[in-house]
């Protein structure tokens, strides 16, 4: 049964199976199926209807923007849009589901069969981009639940129904990914594309993207193992790390002569670990039925195929959507490659974190600097300091046109690269203070004066006959020493092309 | 049929089947069928016109009614084998519906629904897609994302015996469903 591949390679080795379930918040003025508005934060239960209390004799009313952003989101991740779903009940009891039953569409739900396309950087020095997928088994509408807050002292449990009835999307990815590193880079490319449609503001920390995550480990070319889902998860870097952990926890089992158990677990992100929830009662049976106060959903390909007479303000038309939908990440990315003419590692950094992209086009606007020579500058020296702080790009003490100017200074001979970067780093320790004035203040301009350098160059030539006479016998890379004894002479403002060139005239 | 809605008819309370038992004993026989209730076959007193009037209507029968029924009842040999539940599927399915059975007869009552509902099974069905309800082909109204409702905080509130600071207060957990010897010692005790 083993695969002749792999037994060359490694035939005892472990290796993760990750699957991800993702509930993603639409972003819409009222919920799924009642007029009662979406906010993030108000006072407990103002945001709840007679129908998200359950209250009897209240009905389903479906919400067309929840529909469409389904739709949107099914046509950015390449999925095959059904023209005909179903809604279903989900039974289970608990105290924040007030109906005692989810609306979801389990039978036949609004999109199948896509593809989720992401990239890691990878390889020795983490600038290749690798591209990957994940196959996304289906995308259905479904209610959220109210939230519920434990109030372990008086025993007792307090709800808050504003959640109650909000538009989820939830999105079943099936198990091809093998590692945190994979679950997280796939995740954040399905935020910047839902931040790009719209659809959902993707933030995990307010809830508005949940992840939960599947884990197993097998051999290559066995049969899947039993496995896990990790719940609790409040952000990518969390994501990455519970997946990893419950991977080595898993391999660690078996390793023992265990056997791992199908059960939930939380991630608790202080001590890195997973552990186990509060016991399920055994498998759970949802009792399925088909939602019996709302007909099948049904979708039209284009204005041609609608029926007669038929009201514009009821239907959802696909083809409307597909030709409104907005430039996704990955277009993106090829279009800055294009235009600018930089990496697709690059264009990957930029795309990736908030901001930066039009931060790069602001500095492009005010330097004559090619974009090649910019990027560097914004990924890594401008990006590196906000990491290094855990800022983001809006926070930046050094503003676009601030960093142009830098960058002139270097471009017009005022200053070397080296010097550039202390005074970068002066600029972001002192905000407000341009980088023309910390030169001067400094004295940090390049040196230029040719009859100066030439006196140091002489100086450091008779001082070190041994390398002179080293250089002169034909060993040329002794010159870059007495390149750096000027530069530290001169404090690093030398031109380092007409030292370069006055020594070798000296030494020659 | 007959069996079982006249079975029904006594276990079911507030449903006044009992009036078809009050026909049979009032009405002469006059020569249509009043059948024997062992052949299983009982149709109603049937006028022989337009004239005869009912007992219990001043309207007269609707020509559209037959006149003898129609009802068939299905042979025992074109029904699949009678389903029998056991004890843990009946646990299961009180746990998760939280209904009860209560005693052997309501488990009986349940055998013979499902034996009522196999009579389906004689029907063909290939080819033909299953339907969800009546109103199916409806179309599905589509609403506009606007704010109707909502910020009716106190209202809500009123409904339920304890709120603590707007907010519902509900258990800890599940409160986990006693085992069946405790529910039924508990329900020997109630009202019903």
């Amino acid at each position: 049964k083993a695969n002749p591949e792999t037994e060359q390679l490694a035939p005892q080795q472990l290796v993760g199976v990750v699957g991800l379930e993702i509930h993603a918040q639409i972003n819409s003025s009222t919920k799924l199926f009642s007029g009662a508005p979406v906010r993030f934060s108000a006072p407990p239960n103002s945001l709840v209807s007679f129908f998200d209390a359950s209250l009897p004799g209240t009905l389903p009313v479906l919400n067309k923007r929840c529909v469409e952003a389904a739709v949107m989101t099914g046509l950015a991740l390449n999925c095959a849009i059904n023209r005909k779903s179903l809604f279903d009940r989900k039974h289970y009891f608990y105290a924040d589901l007030p109906a005692g039953y989810q609306i979801t569409q389990q039978r036949l739900p609004i999109a199948v069969d896509g593809v989720l396309t992401y990239s890691l950087l990878g390889g020795k020095k983490r600038n290749q981009v690798m591209r990957k997928n994940v196959t996304i088994k289906q995308i259905q509408l479904e209610q959220d639940s109210g939230k519920s807050l434990h109030d372990d002292v008086r025993s007792q449990t307090l709800i808050d129904l504003n959640r109650a009835g909000v538009g989820l999307m939830e999105l079943v990815m099936e198990p091809d990914m093998s590692c945190g590193e994979e679950a997280a880079a796939a995740v954040r490319e399905l935020q910047l594309i839902l931040q790009a449609l719209g659809t959902c503001q993707g933030n995990m920390s307010e809830g508005q993207l949940r992840v939960d995550a599947n884990v197993s480990v097998h051999r290559p070319g066995e049969p899947l193992g039993v496995r896990t889902e990790v719940k609790n998860i409040n952000s990518i870097r969390y994501l990455a790390r519970a997946i990893d952990y419950e991977i080595q926890r898993q391999i660690d089992v078996l390793q023992r002569g265990g056997t791992v158990q199908n059960e939930t677990r939380a991630y608790d992100s202080k001590s890195g670990e997973t552990l186990p929830m509060r016991d399920k009662e055994g498998l759970q049976d949802y009792r399925f039925m088909p939602e019996p106060n709302l007909p099948p959903l049904i979708l039209y390909e284009d204005n041609a195929s609608l029926p007669t007479g038929i009201d514009a303000c009821q239907v959802v038309v696909v083809q409307k959507i597909k030709e409104g939908l907005p430039e996704l990440p990955s277009v993106k990315r090829d279009r800055l490659v294009q235009t600018y003419g930089i990496l697709p590692e690059h264009s990957f950094t930029l795309v990736n974190e908030d901001g930066l992209v039009d931060y790069f086009e602001a500095v492009l606007k005010t330097t004559k600097k090619e974009p090649r020579k910019v990027i560097g500058w914004v990924t890594n020296e401008l990006l590196g300091h906000l990491k290094q702080e855990d800022m983001s790009v809006c926070q930046s003490p050094i503003s676009p046109s601030a960093l142009a100017e830098l960058l002139e200074l270097q471009e017009t001979g005022h200053i070397s690269s080296s010097v550039a970067k202390q005074v970068f780093q002066k600029m972001w320790r002192s905000p407000g203070k341009t980088a023309l004035q910390i030169t001067q203040e400094q004295d940090l301009g390049l040196v230029s004066d040719t009859a100066q350098l030439h006196s140091i160059c002489q100086k450091v030539v008779d001082s070190h006959p041994d390398e002179v006479h080293a250089i002169r016998s034909g060993n040329k890379k002794v010159l870059n020493k007495l390149m750096g004894l000027v530069q530290k002479e001169t404090k690093g403002r030398a031109d380092p092309v007409l030292v370069r060139a006055i020594l070798q005239k000296k030494t020659s | 049929m007959s069996v079982l809605s006249l079975a029904a008819s006594r276990t079911f309370r507030g449903v006044s089947l009992k009036i078809p038992r009050m026909l049979f004993s009032l009405l002469p026989n006059d020569g249509y069928s009043i059948t024997n209730l062992h052949s299983k076959r009982i149709s109603w007193p049937q006028s022989h016109g337009a004239n005869t009037t009912r007992l219990l209507s001043s309207q007269p029968l609707n020509q559209k009614i037959p006149k003898v029924a129609t009802w068939e009842p299905v042979p025992e040999d074109q029904l699949p084998p009678p389903a029998h539940i056991p004890a843990d599927l009946v646990d299961k399915l009180e746990r998760l519906a939280l209904v009860d059975f209560r005693t052997k007869q309501g488990l009986a009552c349940l055998e013979e629904a499902i034996r009522f509902a196999d009579q389906l099974h004689v029907v063909d069905t290939t080819g033909v897609e299953p339907m969800d309800s009546v109103l199916e082909d409806r179309v599905l109204y589509l609403r506009e994302d606007a704010v109707m409702e909502g910020d009716c905080a106190e209202k809500l509130l009123q409904l339920s015996k304890s709120t603590v600071e707007e907010y519902f207060v509900a258990p800890p957990g599940n409160i986990p469903l006693p085992k069946r010897e405790e529910r039924t010692a508990m329900l020997k005790n109630s009202e019903f």
